[in-house]
Order: C-alpha cells, then sequence, then structure tokens
C-alpha cells in the first residue's frame, strides 16, 4: 500500500495540470465561440499557410 | 460590431469574413458563430451602413451593433467566472471520488483515514471556492428573512462538510465529501446553463439597442456641429437631413418634407411637413432637409411620455411566479422541516448528537436539490439554443413558461405583419408611356415611394428634361415639352385616398394614382396559420386608417381587427383582454405598440423595431421572418411539459430516498449513486427538446 504515497501526489498533480490548462484556454478565449470553431475546421482558406 | 442573424454554417461564415475583408479599408474581420456576430477592425473612414451594404449584397442580413456597449464583457466575465468554478468543482470531485472509491471497495483503519483526510484538504479549498455563489445568494435571501433554493444548498453543503470532518477526526465510517462536492458540481453546472443563456439573449438584446446613435446636428450661427442629443435645449434649431430620425419634439421652421410617422402611430401614409408643422421625436424624415426649432428635448419628449406609459404599464404586470420559484417555495421549508425532524428524532431516540447530525446532514444531500437546480435550467437552455437557431432571442427567463400560457395573439401592423416597405400594385395597368414617365421621375427622388417605383418599373425611363424634387411635395420635369409630375394628391389637384398612394400627371391630364401596399413579413402567413391551428385567437391592432387595415386583414384572414388606435387605446385593449381572463401575447414593433407590449403577459418584437419597444418585449426575433412565433409557442408548451417532468421524476425520487435517509440507512455511495442519477436523467429528459 505504499505505493499510494506515491500515487496520489501524482494524480493530484495531474489533475491540477489539467484543470491550470483549462484556466489558460479559458483566459485566453478559446471556449467563445464553440459553433465556430467546430466550423472553421471545413473551411481550406488556410490549408496551406497560417493566417497573418 | 455587426449582428448577422442569418449566418449558419462553414460557408456563410468564410463568405461574410471574405466579403468584409474585400471590403475597402477594413483590415480584418472575425466572425462568431455561436453569437452570430462580426468584429470588424477597419479604419475610423469606414462606418457600420458600408459593411451592411457589402454583406447585403453578399446575401446575408446585418444590423449594426454598438461596440461601446461593454455589457458583452460583463456578461462574458460572470460566464467565466462561473465556468472557473465550476471546473475547480469538477475537478476536486473527480478526485475525492478515485479516493472514495477505495474507501466504499472497503478500506479501513488507517488507509480509510487517510483517503478521508486527503478528501478533505482537496474539498475544504474548493468548497470555500465554488459554492461562493450559493453562499451569497443565501446569506442575502436570509437577510432579507425569506428562503429560496440557496439557503437548503447551502446548509446542505455546509453541514456535510462539517460532520464529515468531524467524522474523519474520530476516525468515523462515513464522510460525504464526495456528496458535498458533486453537489456544488451538478448545481454550478445548472447555475451556467441558466447564466449563460441570459446573458447571451441580454447582451445582444442590449447591443441592438445601441442601434440608434443618440446624436443630432444643431445648427449655431449657420455652422453645424454634430452634438449629443442630451445637449440639445428648447430653443435650439437642428437639421435633420433626408432619411434621417427626428430627435427632438419641435416645430419646423425652414423646409419641406415628407415625414413617416409609422413607428409614433402606425401610419402607413407618408405626412406633409412644411414650416410650422409640429413634428415629435422618432419620426423620420423623407424627402427635403428640415430645420426644426426644439420645443422639447430629452425627458420631456412625446417619445419619453410613451416610456412613462411603459412604466404605468409594467407596474401593472401582476408579478409572474415561474415553476421554479413555486418549487423552491414548497421545497425548501420542506427539506429544513424533515432535516430537523429527523435530527430531533434520533437525538431523542439515541441521545448522540454526532448521530442525529450525520442523519440531518444525509437527508439534506440526499433530497437532492440538483434535480431541482438542474430541471428548469437545462429545459430552459435546450429550448432557447433552439429558438436561438430559428432567431429568436428570448430576454427574460419566465419568458418561455408564460408563452406557453398564451390564448390570444395580438398583432400590430405596421412593420410588424408588414415591412413598413411600401409595395406598389397595379402597375401593369398604366400606359407604356405613363410607365416609362413615372419611372424617369421616380429615379429623380429617394422618397421610399419612389425607389419603391423605380424597383418595381420595368423598361427604360422616358427622357425627361428640368427634373427637379419638390421637398414634401414630389418630382416635377418636362417630357416631350409637357409638364410631368409625380407626387402628392393636393399637389397634382387628385382626391386623396385612404390608401398610400402617389399621383402621376401628365400635362394637363387628368392624374392617375398609383396605389401601394405594405409587402407582408415573410413568415406571416404561416406565423399566423400556425397560431391558429394550435387554436389561438388572433387579433389585429393597428394606429393606420380603417380602410388600409381593414383590407389588409381580409387578405391575411383576421376577422378581429382594431384600427386607428391611440397607443393608449391599444394597451387599454390588452388590459381589457388580461381582465377577461385572457393571457395576451402581444407582438408588435412602434412605439405605440409599446405600452401594449408592456401591459400584455408575454410580447415579442422583431429587431427593426424601436428600441424602446424591444427594451419593453420578453422576446426579439432576430431577422425579417415571422415564421418563428409559431414554432416558438410549439417549443415553450412542450417545455413547460419538460419542466413539469423533471419536477416529477425529481419527487418521485425524493419520495424513495427520503425515507431512506431518514431512517438512517443511508450510505455516501447511495447519496452518490442517487444524485448521479437522478441528475443525468433530468438533463437526458431535458435534451429531448433540442
Amino acid at each position: 500500500m505504499n505505493v499510494l504515497v506515491i500515487l496520489i501526489p501524482v494524480s493530484l498533480f495531474l489533475g491540477g495540470l489539467g484543470l491550470v490548462a483549462f484556466f489558460w484556454m479559458l483566459r485566453r478565449g478559446q471556449f467563445d465561440d464553440p459553433d465556430g470553431d467546430a466550423n472553421r475546421i471545413l473551411r481550406d482558406d488556410y490549408d496551406d499557410k497560417p493566417k497573418t | 460590431m455587426l449582428s448577422l442573424p442569418t449566418i449558419h454554417c462553414a460557408g456563410c461564415m468564410s463568405r461574410v469574413e471574405r466579403a468584409l475583408e474585400a471590403a475597402p479599408g477594413v483590415r480584418s474581420a472575425r466572425v462568431n458563430l455561436t453569437l452570430k456576430r462580426a468584429a470588424v477592425e477597419a479604419d475610423d473612414k469606414v462606418t457600420a451602413e458600408d459593411l451592411v451594404q457589402v454583406l447585403e449584397q453578399a446575401g446575408y442580413e446585418a444590423h449594426e451593433l454598438d461596440p461601446g456597449v461593454l455589457t458583452v464583457t460583463d456578461a462574458d466575465t460572470g460566464a467565466r467566472d462561473l465556468l472557473m468554478r465550476l471546473a475547480v468543482a469538477g475537478f476536486a470531485m473527480m478526485n475525492v471520488m478515485l479516493l472514495s472509491v477505495a474507501v466504499w471497495s472497503g478500506a479501513e483503519g488507517a488507509t480509510r483515514d487517510l483517503m478521508h483526510w486527503i478528501s478533505a484538504a482537496i474539498v475544504l479549498p474548493a468548497i470555500v471556492f465554488t459554492g461562493k455563489p450559493f453562499y451569497v445568494n443565501a446569506w442575502s435571501a436570509l437577510r432579507a428573512g425569506h428562503l429560496n433554493m440557496d439557503v437548503p444548498i447551502s446548509l446542505a453543503i455546509i453541514l456535510a462538510v462539517g460532520t464529515s470532518l468531524y467524522e474523519t477526526m474520530l476516525s468515523g465510517e462515513y464522510a460525504y465529501f464526495d456528496a458535498a462536492i458533486s453537489l456544488t458540481f451538478f448545481l454550478l453546472a445548472g447555475r451556467y446553463l441558466d447564466y449563460r443563456t441570459r446573458a447571451t439573449a441580454r447582451s445582444a438584446a442590449q447591443e441592438l439597442a445601441a442601434l440608434e446613435v443618440p446624436r443630432a446636428v444643431r445648427l449655431r450661427d449657420g455652422a453645424e456641429e454634430t452634438v449629443s442629443v442630451s445637449d440639445l435645449a428648447p430653443g435650439d434649431v437642428v437639421l435633420v437631413r433626408p432619411g434621417g430620425r427626428i430627435p427632438v419634439d419641435g416645430q419646423v421652421v425652414l423646409g419641406k418634407s415628407e415625414i413617416d410617422r409609422a413607428l409614433m402611430t402606425g401610419e402607413s401614409l407618408p405626412a406633409f411637413a412644411g414650416p410650422g408643422s409640429a413634428v415629435s421625436a422618432g419620426e423620420v424624415n423623407l424627402t427635403g432637409p428640415l430645420q426644426v426649432e426644439v420645443t422639447a428635448a430629452g425627458k420631456d419628449t412625446s417619445l419619453h411620455r410613451i416610456a412613462d406609459l411603459v412604466a404605468i404599464a409594467e407596474s401593472g404586470r401582476s408579478r409572474y411566479t415561474s415553476l421554479a420559484d413555486q418549487a423552491a417555495k414548497l421545497y425548501a421549508p420542506g427539506v429544513h422541516i424533515l432535516a430537523a425532524v429527523a435530527a430531533v428524532g434520533w437525538y431523542l431516540y439515541t441521545w448522540d448528537l454526532r448521530v442525529a447530525l450525520n442523519i440531518a446532514a444525509a437527508v439534506l444531500i440526499i433530497t437532492c436539490p440538483c434535480a431541482l437546480g438542474l430541471a428548469v435550467p437545462a429545459v430552459t437552455t435546450a429550448a432557447s439554443g433552439r429558438l436561438y437557431r430559428k432567431g429568436m432571442l428570448i430576454k427574460d427567463s419566465t419568458a418561455m413558461e408564460r408563452l406557453a400560457e398564451v390564448d390570444t395573439v395580438v398583432f400590430d401592423k405596421t412593420g410588424t405583419l408588414t415591412l413598413g416597405a411600401p409595395q406598389p400594385v397595379g402597375l401593369d395597368l398604366l400606359s407604356k408611356d405613363e410607365a416609362q414617365v413615372a419611372l424617369g421621375l421616380a429615379q429623380g427622388s429617394s422618397h421610399p415611394l419612389a425607389q419603391a417605383l423605380v424597383a418595381e418599373l420595368t423598361g427604360s425611363a422616358a427622357p425627361l428634361t428640368d427634373l427637379r424634387e419638390v421637398p414634401g411635395y414630389g418630382v416635377e420635369a418636362r417630357w416631350n415639352g409637357r409638364p410631368v409630375r409625380l407626387g402628392r394628391a393636393a399637389w397634382v389637384g387628385a382626391g386623396a385616398l385612404d390608401v398610400t398612394a402617389t399621383f402621376l400627371q401628365i400635362g394637363d391630364d387628368e392624374p392617375v394614382a398609383l396605389t401601394f401596399t405594405d409587402s407582408l413579413r415573410p413568415g406571416a402567413t404561416e406565423a399566423l396559420r400556425g397560431l391558429k391551428a394550435n387554436g389561438l385567437r388572433v387579433l389585429l391592432i393597428s394606429g393606420d386608417t380603417g380602410g388600409a387595415v381593414r383590407r389588409f386583414a381580409d387578405e391575411i384572414g383576421v376577422d378581429e381587427v382594431m384600427a386607428e388606435a391611440l397607443p393608449e387605446e391599444k394597451a387599454a385593449r390588452i388590459t381589457e383582454l388580461s381582465d377577461a381572463g385572457a393571457k395576451v401575447l402581444m407582438v408588435g414593433d412602434g412605439l405605440n405598440d409599446t405600452a401594449a407590449l408592456a401591459a400584455a403577459h408575454v410580447s415579442i418584437s422583431p429587431a427593426s423595431a424601436l428600441d424602446a419597444a424591444r427594451v419593453a418585449s420578453d422576446m426579439v426575433l432576430l431577422g425579417q421572418d415571422l415564421s418563428p412565433i409559431a414554432e416558438a409557442f410549439d417549443v415553450a408548451v412542450k417545455a413547460r411539459a419538460r419542466i413539469r417532468e423533471n419536477f416529477t421524476i425529481a419527487t418521485v425520487y425524493n419520495v424513495v430516498a427520503v425515507p431512506i435517509a431518514i431512517a438512517g440507512f443511508a450510505t455516501p455511495l447511495a447519496a452518490a449513486l442517487a444524485m448521479s442519477a437522478s441528475s443525468i436523467t433530468v438533463s437526458l429528459n431535458a435534451l429531448r427538446l433540442k
């Protein structure tokens, strides 16, 4: 059972990493237009190069 | 910022962006499909009207939005704040659940205590942060001396965490950390859905309100200056250009023109205005420039008097108790009494405060406010999402429930059932010469009637000389040496008709009347048919003249008609209907409808309506199409049925679970299972609406 001492902190850390990533995405406005993002992938305007 | 009510796919998005970026002066454009908006970065020279034109050519309806309205970002931060709390609650819930699984599957002694302690370490800070919206609401309700849903929720959370902490200290067997945090998670989810629906609607409605720019051109010592309407004082002279909206109440001092009173009175016929005529704020100047001396500005204008009417009508509207409020009213005291009785009973039975408090916490948690908390928002989110895709915006959270109760629908005519744009009739009765002359004359004017003629007449224009527009009267010119005129009845020496008309005179011939009807708004017949199919009574109340209204009513098949109604009369008629027990849905767009909109049980206005009308109504149609109204009614009825079902599910669940909790058989595992099961059932039931 001693492995728990390592595993629990590890799982908490990984979960926390996800949480921090989510905060970052939220702040960057990546959830502002979910419908638009879903549709944007279908257009071929910027297939060759990114939008400048 | 532009509002684009009709976009819906990837193709629309790229066409709109390309069209905008191809426009001169535009640096970049980005469409937000969720909000149906486009943000445009452009040079200062580029006006929103230009861009609206560009998009219209590309085939998309667009409206200008005021970028200065900061409420959008306010709404966003509110939603983001809730989403952040939701994420923290989700994170904590998942971790605690993992640890709890270990306990449920039989961890004992030191291991169980360790699991409980770690859970406590995660849950305590998380619950303080995530539950804040509930604590704040509960506290303000308690201070005001009444109970809302948040009081039992906060009590359940605090009591559950408190007793669990105490149990953990004593190495007890049961801890409800997982239940407390998942309760918070589910409730936050409901709160977030609710908030997002309302915030989107509210911000869009407020941006639409910014369509009218409150500015006026003041003449001082012959020089023009642009000032804010609030800076105008009686005695100032303002210049109103053709096509402009009159910003104040006043008297014309110079210039002749025609003014469109449709939004103020519902008249579809433009009225003549010359020196000495009184004009009021909100009317549109059509042909010639007018100089208007201000008699009343700001709060004293007739615009504001109508706003006062609205305030009176609104105070008369009985406060509507939503289904959620009714449920909370039953639920909150019921739960407190149950928990208190259970605690006292167990204390008297065992003389053990620890057992009694544990039971009370279990009762509070297992009565599961989360199913109740999700019951309404999940349904309204699904329903308003569906209506939003159809182009209808719900501004008020209880509007949907009220709409479901409606049994009478009252329509306004001008601008609501019709587009407010004239359509010439019987043009093929004109001789070829007449048609060509009329076209030539009409091309010389920007008057709406002339523009409508230009759009409808085919062929080439007759060669005219000396073409000039006489503001307020019409257009005249010479054709083959004979004077020709197109304009008002009195000007060409004809008798006035009771429908919208302009007259064509060639030489000294008898003037020919060119009559117009207002074109029907797309979807109007579908909307009427749909509403009638649902057994609703449909009425038409208009401020327009009797003849025009009756003819129109026959055309679309409405039997009950009231014409030449003043704003007060419209509102009075609605009140009369309500007093007779009818639940009235009012659909209108003009200032003259505003009081009626506010007096009705529920109200809808089109996006082209004046801002006062949109503010007074509960729902706003984003596009030109009226057909969503009939659909909205169907959706509202279905939504109400779903909400009721959800309450039934939550009640049935409580009837089963509460006795178990009171009897003391509830374990944290049972609570977690039951809570998740009921929340998911309720959400799935709501999704059936989509």
